[in-house]
């Protein structure tokens, strides 16, 4: 209770402490270099632990390096596990912008798929039409049903006021079932769960392609579709920071009644943004399965849409970070089958996670290391 | 007598600023000791220091003649320090009991809460501190809850309770309600340090004073008999404030604003505004004075489009806007300066030029076709700025890094520059210091000469006399008097429901 014994057990001091102000401004480069150092440093925390179950995390990170990016091919690979990751993060960090938590990119990434696919397989568009017309209307077809998918939770919210965690969460397995029931029934093939192969007019045109001049494009697997999913991420991009509408989507997010002070229609934009947002996972439904597996099937994504979730906060809700986070996750994905199917890639990928989420600080926050005084 | 509290050369520093220096406090037994300074000039810090949150650089502090370290504020509490800060620190879904035992060691396992609450009605008895210990937190009013952390404070057994602008988010019949509180506390033997930058209260309550200004002590321990609000105004801001604002006579224009037999529904669904009937011209005033609660911000939501009403008209400028949008109410040329601030006026995380643009966005050079033109954004949020000194490092700056004044004058800045017709001002100045009222009142009575129609909402009636043409009186949703004289011993009883002729015979 007296100041005395408060004194001694002060009696030793640690002769420097931690200063930890908020910063008013934070200057443009910080933020990337924060992030960088992030990975960095979960990739020395990854590899004290591959250490200590007895691995040589030096052997790991070359052999994990190598088989994402150690070659034209396997890069090309990853960039094709990174497609459908940039459309489904660009698709959540729209939505979540405005504070709509759509966590049902996976279904409508589904939904995406089987629209493009009824365009082939109901003949929408005939067998022979050219390339570009089919693709075409594959696209819009995708965007469409990925749009539905997302109209309905908007809808439901804006009328009656329905969590759209729930809704979104919920459709996903509807998308599922809706998927497998025109495979199972519908369009099986043989007896056999997916839809016959579609003709060649409805594959994205991969690199491969023109291997003929350029023999160094052998085998590379990245298709059109990559080229589609940065444009998609770029317009998104340029919707959310340069357009007035995106002005109101920010605005709507951070203070939904300041946004209805400013004569904002809220209950509209939340259906929009999130038709937007459904519309841009379903376009990552068809580019897979025009540019990678050529048929509507039920394993057509491996949870992309819920990675989603993860790229589209790991790139701060920038479109135009998904980009480059997406290639990071499509490499760890990749790489991880090559090494163990669950272990040291998902751990890696946790540390990363963890370590960028906690440098949030450093942005916020100015953290000094300084002598004690008095 | 002697000091029960006496804090010597406290020296704090944050980044950039220095938030107290070499400040010297001395509290007596038994008194109210009020803190006097403008919003920034270090009454808070320094009082955070004395309870235990922020350690000074310099600087002691002596308890009953010991001199005392605090490493955290039980430290504080344990010698018998504890603050109320201006943001209750309450759960909501807990009960009055609940939250006064939250932390403490007892009770041990069992949580047999009658025991305590018979307690905490009988501390609550002894100070005059009216509470039902079985409440839980949400069903109370601010008033209430405030009670409850005073409550908090006593049953820790604090000797010395520091209270953090307690007035500021109270209504006038629960600043009368609490001053009689503090009283009984120091009847029955307590300290009490009154934080506050309001003149008549501290004149009111305190025994003595202590001003700060930018961190240092103008004057220590004045006895407020011996000095007068002029005096203290110009210890806390160091130069003369004009109380008395330059207003010009002018005859009004044409009707602006026009309300015919308007009724709406308060958020609960309840009765707020019963049949108003209003008219404001252009280059007039029209202070709306009551009680908080009386169906003013009910009001201010209508005419701004934010609330529908249940029935009659409201046109501006002879065009019918009933029921219309907020943002048919913008494109009329409605201006708003909202209550709340932080909560409808800005967007926190965004920057001051995305705050200044909000109303002006749809329309070039903002608006280029559907993008944004962002360096005309920039550009005139630059203006702005500089127009109306924004101390900001710069327009990129997020608003919720700005303080009280400097964020009215953002808004102040968006609504303003847009040449309004008719102006809503709610609150304007409310938790302003002396030196941001003075301006924003003049930035009103330009708006008036220029021709506005200014609707002004305010719980201080000192700020109505001044600035308006025309008084009319709210009282539960009813306009209960036209054209008032500025009196405030008639629009007193007016406001607290007393008939008109009440009021004529209490003038008399």
């Amino acid at each position: 209770m007296t100041s005395t014994t408060t004194d001694a057990r002060r009696s030793f001091r640690f002769p420097l402490e931690l200063q930890i102000e908020p910063r008013m401004d934070s200057p443009r480069w910080l933020a990337p270099l924060v992030s960088l150092v992030a990975v960095l440093l979960a990739l020395v925390m990854g590899a004290v632990v591959l250490a200590l179950v007895g691995g040589n995390p030096f052997r790991a990170y070359a052999h994990i390096a190598g088989a994402a990016f150690g070659s034209l091919g396997v890069f090309s690979d990853t960039l094709v596990k990174a497609t459908p990751l940039i459309f489904t993060g660009t698709a959540c960090a729209v939505a979540f912008k405005m504070k709509l938590w759509n966590i049902g990119a996976e279904g409508q990434f589904f939904m995406g798929a089987l629209g493009a696919s009824i365009v082939i397989l109901a003949g929408v568009v005939s067998e022979d039409a050219s390339r570009f017309v089919t693709l075409l209307a594959m696209a819009v077809a995708g965007a469409l049903f990925g749009a539905a998918w997302g109209f309905i939770p908007g809808i439901l919210k804006a009328r009656l006021g329905v969590n759209e965690i729930i809704t979104t969460l919920m459709l996903n397995y509807i998308a599922f079932a809706l998927v497998n029931y025109f495979i199972f029934g519908i369009w099986s093939e043989g007896g056999f769960q997916m839809t016959r192969t579609f003709q060649r007019a409805a594959w994205f045109p991969r690199l491969s392609d023109l291997a003929e001049q350029f023999p160094i494009m052998r085998g590379l697997t990245t298709h059109a579709g990559f080229i589609f999913a940065v444009v998609v991420a770029i317009i998104a991009w340029y919707i959310l920071f340069r357009s007035l509408w995106g002005y109101e989507i920010r605005l709507i997010g951070d203070n939904p009644r300041a946004a209805k002070y400013a004569g904002i229609k809220i209950t509209r934009n939340t259906v929009l943004v999130l038709m937007l947002s459904g519309g841009i996972a379903g376009l990552g439904g068809m580019s897979e399965i025009s540019g990678v597996i050529h048929r509507l099937q039920s394993s057509i994504s491996p949870g992309y849409g819920f990675t989603g979730i993860i790229i589209a906060w790991l790139a701060k809700l920038n479109p135009l970070l998904v980009i480059p986070v997406s290639i990071l996750f499509g490499g760890l994905i990749l790489a991880g089958r090559e090494i163990q199917p669950a272990g040291v890639p998902r751990l890696i990928q946790g540390i990363i996670l963890f370590m960028l989420i906690a440098s949030e600080v450093f942005l916020r926050y100015r953290v000094r290391l300084v002598r004690r005084t008095a | 007598m002697d000091n029960l509290i006496e804090m010597r050369g406290i020296t704090k520093r944050f980044p950039g600023v220095i938030a107290n220096e070499d400040v010297d406090f001395k509290l007596r037994h038994g008194e109210i000791h009020a803190l006097l300074g403008e919003n920034g000039a270090g009454k808070s810090t320094l009082m955070s220091v004395l309870a235990g949150l922020y350690r000074p650089e310099a600087g002691t502090v002596l308890v009953r003649g010991n001199p005392a370290t605090f490493n955290s504020p039980r430290d504080a509490i344990d010698l018998g320090i504890g603050m109320i800060h201006q943001h209750f620190t309450l759960i909501q879904s807990q009960t009055v009991t609940e939250n006064i035992l939250l932390g403490l060691d007892e009770p041990r396992f069992l949580m047999r809460l009658s025991r305590y609450d018979k307690q905490m009605a009988h501390i609550g008895d002894q100070f005059g501190l009216q509470v039902t210990p079985d409440a839980k937190i949400w069903q109370l009013s601010v008033g209430e809850q405030q009670r409850v952390e005073i409550l908090k404070m006593l049953y820790r057994g604090v000797e010395v309770l520091i209270m953090d602008e307690p007035t500021s988010v109270l209504a006038p019949q629960e600043i009368d309600e609490l001053f009689k509180t503090l009283r009984s506390m120091v009847a029955e033997g307590k300290s009490i340090v009154f934080i506050s930058h309001k003149l008549h209260e501290v004149m009111t309550i305190a025994d003595r004073i202590t001003v700060l200004r930018q961190g240092k002590v103008t004057a220590a321990g004045i006895d407020p008999a011996t000095t007068s609000k002029a005096e203290l105004a110009n210890l806390m801001v160091g130069r003369k404030v004009l109380f008395e604002l330059e207003k010009i006579d002018r005859e009004p224009g044409d009707v602006v604003l026009e309300l015919a037999g308007v009724s709406a529904d308060n958020d609960k669904r309840l009765p707020a505004l019963r049949s108003i009937d209003l008219k404001v011209r252009s280059g007039e005033i029209v202070g709306v004075a009551g009680v908080a609660g009386n169906g003013q911000s009910e009001l201010g939501e209508v005419i701004t489009g934010l609330r529908t009403c249940t029935s009659g008209s409201i046109r501006v400028n002879g065009k019918d806007v009933t029921n219309r949008s907020a943002r048919t109410s913008i494109d009329f040329g409605v201006a708003h300066i909202p209550e709340d601030r932080t909560h409808v006026g800005t967007a926190p995380n965004l920057s001051i030029t995305d705050n200044v643009i909000m109303k002006k966005y749809r329309t070039p050079p903002i608006a280029r076709r559907t993008l944004l033109d962002r360096d005309a954004a920039q550009k005139m949020a630059e203006g702005l700025k500089a127009e109306y000194t924004i101390l900001a490092p710069s327009v990129e700056t997020p608003t919720r890094m700005l303080s009280g004044g400097n964020l009215q004058r953002v808004i102040l800045a968006r609504e303003l520059s847009s040449e309004p017709t008719l102006l809503i001002a709610m609150q304007p100045t409310r938790g302003l210091d002396v030196g941001a009222i003075e301006g924003v009142q003049r930035m009103l009575l330009e708006q008036r000469d220029e021709g506005a129609a200014i609707l002004l909402v305010s719980e201080e009636l000192e700020e109505i006399f001044t600035l308006s043409d025309r008084i009319v009186v709210v009282y539960e949703g009813e306009i209960v008097a036209d054209g008032v004289e500025a009196d405030a011993a008639k629009v007193g009883l007016l406001m607290t429901g007393g008939s008109h002729e009440a009021a004529e015979e209490h003038a008399a």
